[in-house]
């Protein structure tokens, strides 16, 4: 078992191992020549600037709607927390395409700013609802009979609270935006990202495409840093057990019905207007066309690579689960942290050093499905060992004691305790792992096997040919894919420690 | 025969020694309390018991089948014993009746008839309404739950059921009640009991045997009452029920030939046993103090009133020495008040141990 996590472990870090050799091998020299060329000083403040754009944007926004949905008395509450979450069913590039098919004048640093921010600023609501949730009114109570004013009370008392998961959910909107490539693409705007692509794509310049890499991966370590310091502390944001009692709402009185215009503005951006376009060019696009051949055949192989992609990656993270929950050591815990880092490894990054890898120790597997299989491995294994470990912990050892107290062996054990307990929640990872694969479109741009079309690649490439209304049709089943993945991962949010 | 031998048994991990040289007779329907502060042994002493964990030495029988010791130590499904966790570990996915007969040979299980009345028996023993059958684990309270996790483990009759701490997640008044309940459904089955607790009134009022444990070795082993009248040292007296210290003297040249007296703060108090040195230690009970006309001065410090009665905290003015008596609670002096005490009955005495 330990083998079996360590290897996994050791897989997680092959992308990382492949860019720190190759930037060794490269030489200290040539390294430097290459990461400090104008065109990267370009793309790091491209990168940098919208990254810490996006992230205010988000933070304020995902605050400032929480407050209003969590701690007001707008009305229709509960419709309005759908809808604000409903952005996350929306693949940030199917967001883009959106918004690019519709109006050519979105694009560069302010249509990026605009399309992220719609896209990810649920990643800092959910978080920001949750802890206000949780927040014990009482801590606010006391501070008004201190003399304290509500804003001045949400201030110093309400605000400091929710850093955590605030500063939580914007560390998860800049490794997200690191990662993005889809939407930025399509909104011309190159960041490392599309740069690493474009790189590889055009020239096949590895050197280049692999320093990039490199950096983009340094930037995305800080951050998962950064993230994992704030998760050993985010139980600060929740005093008491859970609120028993809700805050009592602010009373907006005359602006109660003039603020239902901020909620209705967001989501009329953030899921009218992809809705919209999808409808628009499915009903009137010129290059709209259903080719049922076609449509079936990429969903077929969508759903067979997600199949497989869930299945492999759901094998791994059973090992490494299992000796984080039931044998918590130092070597134990370290196994199951490095199965995170790849949280922090955007699909460019794990693609570009899978073709390497493949093509320098094994080119047989080069363009082949195992390898875009160890792709998603690789990429979803966090979201995986986060399931499954839920389920382990739901299932103490104490139970299979008790089972093997009252005469049942370790296989009828398992069968009739163990298994039952965990299956829930493995069932869940490997459906989020099998639904992350379905719209995956980096990786699977850079290591599916030539001829292999799924959603979307098919998507991808009739929208960078500017074929709006081809493309409508795959981005509907995205969308239609990435519905379940909304509703399960919420659910999660509740689950995780 | 006794249900459950354990002898001479030894259990370390790494350097420390959990269970320290233990043996430890438990009788045929009798439920023994293992009483002792939290990390003295044990709960290791119970999963040895359980199977779950192997002696380093020592050997531990189920009537006359050694299951550990001897050769391979049997597996906890093959010594069929009735464990009872703390917060009962109920299984989650089950309902209450599925619980129950999760033990059963399959064949009762599966019959419809035979397998629920053995749930139903089961219920009544645990004094839980029949039509909790149906219910979820998390649907019942904290001490209803440790009533079907008892009558989950009695269910197969098992040999000897072992109880870790079964109460105490429960709040105060239920785990009385739960604890009696708890009592009376293990007698009512004739099952022996193992019931590992730190609480001592717990142990006194629920058990047939109390067995202390200290650092992991067997300090006194006996009847509720001969633990509480004859403790084995004043550390155990203090720890069962409370008691105060106070430092003896028995005049070999007095005239008191049978040893039976001794001058301490509190003037002269009589013995229960001999004088077993000339400087002693007297454990005197809180509800050995007695107020009245006459006895030796002391100041009242604190008093906590609990209703039926109070505990008294006291210093004796001549010679500073703290005192603890217990009185009923209407009859409580206030703090402050200067009293005269006594002592009644005789006390315990134990050699000085700069004398030893």
């Amino acid at each position: 078992m330990l083998l079996a996590g360590a290897a996994v472990a050791l897989l997680a870090l092959v992308p990382l191992i492949f860019i720190a050799v190759y930037a060794v091998l490269v030489g200290p020299v040539e390294a430097w020549h290459l990461v400090v060329r104008p065109r990267m000083g370009q793309l790091l403040w491209n990168t940098l600037s919208l990254a810490g754009a996006c992230m205010a944007t988000c933070a304020a926004l995902g605050v400032a709607l929480a407050f209003l949905v969590e701690r007001t008395d707008l009305p229709a509450r509960r419709l309005w927390h759908g809808l604000l979450v409903a952005p996350l069913a929306v693949p940030a590039f199917v967001n883009g395409y959106a918004w690019v098919s519709l109006d050519r004048s979105v694009h560069g640093f302010g249509g990026a700013l605009l399309v992220i921010t719609l896209s990810y600023y649920p990643l800092v609501y959910l978080p920001a609802v949750a802890a206000l949730r949780g927040l014990d009114p009482a801590l606010e109570e006391a501070s008004w009979s201190l003399g304290h004013s509500r804003w001045l009370s949400f201030w110093r008392v309400v605000l400091p609270q929710l850093r955590p998961a605030l500063l939580g959910g914007v560390l998860l909107v800049g490794l997200h935006l690191l990662a993005e490539f889809g939407a930025l693409q399509l909104l011309r705007y190159p960041t490392f990202t599309t740069a690493i692509y474009d790189q590889y794509g055009s020239t096949f310049n590895g050197q280049a495409a692999t320093m990039m890499a490199g950096v983009l991966v340094f930037f995305c370590l800080l951050l998962l840093l950064a993230e994992l310091r704030l998760r050993g502390r985010r139980h600060y944001a929740r005093v008491g057990q859970g609120a028993a009692r809700r805050a009592i709402p602010v009373r907006l009185r005359g602006l109660r019905l003039p603020m239902v215009a901020v909620p209705t503005a967001i989501a009329a951006l953030a899921v009218g207007v992809p809705t919209y376009a999808l409808v628009h060019w499915l009903l009137v696009g010129a290059s709209t066309e259903f080719p049922l051949a076609e449509l079936t055949e990429a969903t077929a192989s969508t759903l067979v690579l997600a199949t497989l992609g869930a299945v492999a990656t759901t094998l791994l993270a059973l090992p490494v689960a299992w000796l984080a929950v039931r044998y918590r050591s130092r070597l134990t815990t370290a196994i199951e942290r490095i199965t995170y880092v790849p949280n922090a490894l955007p699909g460019i990054v794990v693609g570009l050093a899978l073709v390497i890898a493949s093509l320098r120790l094994a080119p047989v597997t080069y363009q082949t499905a195992l390898l875009l299989v160890i792709a998603y491995a690789i990429l979803f294994l966090p979201r995986a060992v986060v399931s499954v470990r839920a389920g382990l912990e739901q299932a103490p050892v104490v139970l299979e004691q008790v089972a093997h107290s009252l005469g049942t062996g370790s296989l009828a054990t398992a069968r009739r305790v163990t298994l039952p307990l965990i299956a829930p929640s493995i069932g869940a990872g490997a459906a989020l792992v099998f639904l992350a694969v379905a719209t995956e479109l980096t990786a699977t741009l850079m290591l599916s096997p030539i001829g292999t079309r799924t959603l979307a690649t098919q998507f991808w490439s009739a929208s960078s040919d500017l074929r709006y209304g081809a493309a409508a049709p795959y981005a509907l089943l995205l969308v239609l894919i990435s519905v379940p993945a909304t509703v399960l991962l919420m659910r999660q949010e509740r689950l995780q420690p | 025969m006794s249900a459950l031998t354990v002898t001479g048994v030894t259990k370390s991990f790494g350097d420390t020694v959990a269970v320290d040289d233990v043996t430890l007779h438990v009788p045929h329907g009798s439920l023994t309390a293992v009483l002792g502060p939290s990390g003295c042994g044990k709960t290791t002493l119970l999963r040895l018991v359980a199977g779950f964990l192997d002696p380093d030495a020592g050997t531990i029988a189920f009537d006359d089948r050694v299951v550990a010791g001897e050769g391979r130590p049997a597996t906890p499904q093959q010594r069929r014993v009735g464990y009872v966790p703390q917060e009962g570990a109920l299984f989650p996915h089950l309902d209450v009746a599925a619980n129950i007969a999760f033990g059963l040979p399959r064949a009762e299980r599966r019959s419809p008839g035979a397998g629920s009345d053995r749930v139903d028996e089961m219920l009544d023993l645990v004094e839980l309404p029949r039509t909790f059958r149906s219910r979820q684990p998390h649907e019942l309270s904290g001490g209803q739950q440790q009533r079907v996790a008892l009558a989950r483990a009695l269910a197969p009759r098992p040999s000897v059921v072992l109880l870790d701490e079964p109460f105490s997640s429960l709040d105060a008044s239920l785990r009385e009640t739960t604890g009696r309940a708890v009592a009376r459904a293990l007698r009512a089955a004739h099952a022996t009991g193992l019931l590992v607790t730190h609480d001592q009134a717990e142990a006194l009022s629920l058990s047939d045997q109390v067995a202390v444990l200290r650092a992991g070795r067997l300090i006194q082993a006996g009847s509720p009452a001969d633990v509480y009248l004859a403790p084995h040292d004043p550390e155990l007296a203090r720890f069962v029920g409370g008691a105060t210290s106070l430092a003896g003297r028995c005049d070999r040249a007095g005239a008191d030939p049978d040893r039976r007296h001794a001058d301490s703060d509190l003037g002269r108090v009589s013995l229960t046993h001999p004088a077993p040195a000339d400087e002693l230690v007297l454990v005197v009970r809180p509800d050995q103090v007695r107020f009245g006309e006459s006895g030796v001065a002391a100041r009242v410090d604190e008093v906590s009133f609990y209703g039926h009665d109070a505990a008294v905290r006291l210093t004796l003015t001549a010679s500073g020495t703290p005192l603890v008596a217990r009185v009923t609670g209407p009859t409580a002096p206030a703090a402050g008040d200067d009293v005269l005490v006594s002592v009644y009955g005789p006390v315990h005495a134990y050699p000085a141990p700069d004398c030893d």
